[in-house]
């Protein structure tokens, strides 16, 4: 049985990030892909269509008289994407797992009568056809996987996964647009205002969606120098404890109800690893601390650590990591 | 104004988590009221304090819970810290629900609680910390057919103009949304600072009973909820294996060379 998997694009507009072409690679192992925009997909997204395969994007035309920010509304893009979702005949959404495409998930899904999945970490079609997805819970503590029984799927997948990879035949995808007006359920909030905060350009990877995170802590005492040396070397994205945010040293932080990471490499910094934090970074792959605390928490989720100060340690650890890319 | 707070009962995240049957093993002895839905009790308590004397008067606070009778001990606790009424929806049927059995039961609750008087706002927390998937506020929306403000860091409620309006941060997006009431808000650990139990509250609570309910007393199809309605079903769990013994290096002066070997040995530069 061959599916149709359709893939929510999110920044289409400009041009897809890993998180989506994750999602895009994971989506070719269980059926035919195809995609849904619910803007105008730059010709720079349409090579990436292309490159992994992708036949078919599906463009979402919502209402004129709809303003740009109740475009972004939860609802709004539920019922987008569940529209097309019942057009093309889809039998599993797939999304990136930020906030707002849980909610969009949860919403598509309660439209369709779908199965959901949140926070998948693998998908596979199982001997009976279903489909199953793996996932981690309680602090990366546990490995789970739950099948699927309805005929549609509504998942969304985090980020690092799997590692992106273009597909053996490309395509050349034609775009098909969708008329959808939005009921008067999904507008029933209204956006006050929405603001964008611009990165100030600093070139460092997304913290939810990077393939290596340093994170700093308390043991930090407010100067994050030495974090953003050790980051800058690894091409790491930047992260902080909750108690670090709370004293107003960095302002996003790692965590259950912060920013959940699952990179290749995690390096805390001066981190003492409390639940809540664990929570947050326990399911990535290497764990690296250094604490001048012997007895410190994370050090029992640990591959590597090493004990001592993190203003000596983090800038040897990364001259030693620049001598060695040759830079 | 009526706010009804839903509330959950998971294991304490210090404790050791487990699966039995495919389902979280639930055991008195660790569970405890989760810590995010303590925020959700604390905004409720604040907006019935904010109102004026004789609207204050007429408020109710309700607590509402689905699960067995473990739970009670979180719905206490709510007790402790103020809430009027304690419900606990419990049912051998709903045992194995996923997130759409458990908004049913959530709706089905706060309709029957909307028999009595209308219900102005419901309030969750961000997540529960044993699933984290922190839908289950938007599905209960979507099966009110209410306005959903989810993921909301700050909370403010006009009960003169019956509008909440909420702020929430999305990555690199803040946005601010309002919707008249009711309306379904969760709340996440940024919105408020929980107030602790005392004294006197903690003696008023005593004289508090839990409400039991069934799905007979909700008009809810026992099949559409638990392991009969679910959508999804976890066909395997197990802990993962322990780690290989930690790697430790106790620095004297060579302890970030140390790290960059080991980065560079498992090819992670």
């Amino acid at each position: 049985m061959t599916r149709n998997v359709l893939v929510l694009l999110d920044t289409p507009a400009s041009e897809l990030r890993s998180p989506a072409l994750e999602i895009l690679t994971i989506a070719r192992t269980l059926g035919t892909v195809e995609a849904v925009a619910l803007e105008e997909p730059s010709a720079a997204t349409l090579d990436q269509l292309a490159a992994h395969g992708v036949a078919r994007v599906h463009r979402v035309d919502l209402p004129a008289d709809l303003s740009d920010d109740a475009r972004h509304l939860t609802p709004v893009v539920a019922e987008a994407f569940a529209a097309v979702a019942r057009a093309a005949g889809a039998q599993v959404l797939l999304l990136t797992s930020s906030f707002p495409n849980k909610e969009v998930a949860a919403r598509a899904a309660h439209t369709l009568g779908a199965g959901l999945v949140i926070d998948a970490a693998a998908l596979r079609t199982a001997d009976d056809g279903a489909l199953v997805a793996g996932k981690r819970v309680f602090a990366g503590a546990w490995d789970t996987e739950c099948a699927v029984s309805t005929d549609v799927a509504v998942v969304t997948v985090r980020a690092n996964a799997v590692v992106p990879t273009p597909a053996d035949a490309s395509a050349v995808p034609e775009v098909v647009a969708h008329d959808v007006a939005p009921s008067a359920s999904a507008t029933a909030a209204r956006v006050v205002s929405r603001t964008t905060h611009e990165t100030d350009g600093d070139g460092r990877p997304e913290l939810a969606e990077a393939a290596i995170v340093v994170a700093g802590g308390r043991g930090t005492d407010g100067d994050f120098t030495p974090v953003l040396d050790l980051a800058d070397a690894l091409g790491a994205a930047v992260g902080a404890s909750r108690d670090a945010v709370f004293e107003g040293w960095f302002d996003t932080f790692v965590g259950q109800t912060g920013v959940t990471v699952a990179p290749r490499l995690y390096v805390g910094a001066g981190i003492s690893g409390a639940p809540h934090h664990r929570g947050g970074m326990q399911a990535s792959q290497v764990i690296v601390a250094v604490n001048n605390d012997p007895e410190c928490p994370i050090f029992e989720i640990c591959d590597f650590a090493v004990v001592g100060d993190l203003a000596d340690v983090l800038p040897q650890a990364a001259a030693a990591i620049r001598a060695h890319k040759g830079v | 104004m009526r706010i009804v707070v839903a509330v959950k009962y998971v294991p304490d995240i210090q404790s050791d988590r487990a699966f039995v049957d495919g389902r979280v093993e639930r055991t008195s002895d660790d569970g405890t009221l989760n810590e995010l839905d303590e925020h959700a009790l604390e905004a409720a308590l604040r907006i019935v304090e904010a109102l004026p004397e004789d609207e204050r008067a007429a408020s109710e606070v309700v607590a509402l819970t689905v699960a067995g009778e473990d739970a009670d001990s979180a719905l206490r606790k709510a007790f402790q810290l103020g809430v009027d009424r304690g419900v606990r929806v419990s049912d051998d049927a709903i045992a194995g629900s996923d997130y759409f059995g458990t908004a049913r039961v959530l709706a089905a609750a706060v309709r029957a609680l909307g028999a009595d008087a209308p219900v102005d706002l419901v309030i969750t927390g961000m997540a529960a910390l044993d699933g984290l998937g922190s839908v289950v506020p938007v599905l209960l929306a979507a099966e009110l057919d209410l306005p959903q403000l989810a993921i909301a860091g700050d909370l403010q409620v006009d009960a003169a103009a019956r509008t909440a309006t909420v702020t929430r941060e999305l990555g690199h997006v803040t946005e601010v949304l309002e919707a008249p009431l009711p309306a379904v808000v969760s709340v996440t650990d940024h919105a408020n600072d929980p107030r602790f139990p005392n004294f006197k509250l903690i003696m008023a609570a005593r004289s508090k009973k839990v409400e039991a309910w069934s799905l007979a007393d909700l008009d809810v199809d026992p099949a559409t909820v638990g392991d009969a309605g679910a959508r999804t079903r976890v066909v395997s769990a197990a802990p993962r294996p322990e780690k290989p013994e930690v790697e430790l290096v106790v620095d004297k002066g060579e302890g970030g060379k140390a790290l960059a070997e080991y980065l560079i040995r498992n090819e992670l530069v």
